[in-house]
């Protein structure tokens, strides 16, 4: 019997630890849905000088409680990333049930690092205009201080969310609020 | 009474020597190897070869928002943007974990060099393929920005 364990525990020690997976074959090609994604991830603002969104761009994050990790002015680009909490009440509730079923809790989502990029341009052809596109991405750790996901963030609701907070910036910003 | 003996002789040999396995397993394989710091697979010039390609224009800060662009297109995020030593750093998460670092430096009169370099789960991409394919999807961002399509 503690033969078998042992066999065991090798075979898991050298298919876990020892050997990497391969690289996905799609890992650098364009998702057949990246154009959409694209035009989801992208507001055109009419009127407004890119400068001006850049710095609309800063404020909303900052209205939104985010730290800037990264920018760089010339190319335009913010990256920032905030804490919250990725608790989810279905998860939770199974976590439970699973628990009364057979005496031990499944670890649950806990927290998630939110990361947002977003890139600032004048729109092309049209000097009058700028275009911002923000790309999202999450990790989530659950309740036993692991990661359980790492992800890009694809809901059209939260692209709408934030365009509408930075349109109201791009105002606020206008008229020095 | 011999034959028990011999029996279980024979399974405390077999449990020391896969005692012996598991042990050599986690030394061999998952020990730090800092004598590896400086290895290569390949030449330098056989990497520089596959990492790097020669675009034909001076116009840096518009080849850097191509790549910034082609990063957004391949769900990266960018972590570091920096005009000035020509460079972005980024990372995509989909299950798993790439960071890339791409650099721009000039190359004679006419063109730029695009070289980029990647790394998979902490571990160095040394397939020419993927970066095929990175500069396939960087030359269709350069080929959208030039002809302002959206």
């Amino acid at each position: 019997m503690l033969i078998k364990h042992l066999v065991l525990i090798t075979v898991m020690v050298v298919v876990t630890g020892c050997v990497s997976s391969k690289l996905p074959k799609e890992a650098f090609k364009l998702s057949p849905t990246s154009l959409e994604d694209k035009h989801m991830q992208t507001r055109q603002f009419v009127s407004v000088q890119r400068d001006d969104l850049l710095l609309a761009s800063a404020g909303v994050l900052q209205d939104l409680g985010y730290a800037l990790d990264e920018s760089n002015s010339k190319l335009g680009v913010l990256s920032a990333s905030k804490m919250i909490d990725a608790t989810d009440a279905g998860q939770v509730l199974g976590s439970i049930l699973v628990a009364i079923l057979i005496g031990s809790s499944a670890p649950v989502d806990d927290k998630q690092k939110i990361r947002v990029c977003l890139v600032v341009h004048q729109g092309l052809g049209d000097s009058q205009s700028s275009l911002a596109r923000i790309t999202i991405q999450r990790i989530v750790w659950n309740t036993q201080g692991k990661i359980s996901k790492a992800q890009s963030v694809k809901e059209p609701e939260l692209y709408t969310a934030f365009f509408e907070k930075l349109s109201k910036a791009v105002f606020l910003e206008a008229n020095s609020i | 009474m011999n034959c028990l003996t011999n029996k279980y002789s024979i399974n405390t040999l077999a449990m020391k020597v896969m005692i012996l396995m598991v042990i050599a397993c986690f030394l061999c394989s998952c020990a730090n190897k800092p004598k590896h710091a400086f290895e290569m697979k390949s030449s330098q010039v056989q990497v520089r070869s596959y990492q790097t390609r020669a675009y034909d224009t001076t116009d840096k800060v518009l080849l850097l928002r191509s790549v910034i662009a082609t990063l957004q297109d391949l769900e990266f995020i960018i972590d570091k943007a920096d005009i000035e030593f020509g460079v972005v750093s980024a990372t995509k998460l989909n299950r798993y974990s790439i960071r890339m670092t791409i650099t721009i430096r000039k190359r004679g009169e006419r063109q730029l060099l695009v070289r980029a370099n990647a790394h998979y789960n902490l571990r160095t991409i040394e397939d020419p393929m993927p970066y095929q394919d990175f500069f396939a999807a960087l030359n269709k961002s350069t080929f959208l920005t030039n002809h302002a399509v959206d």
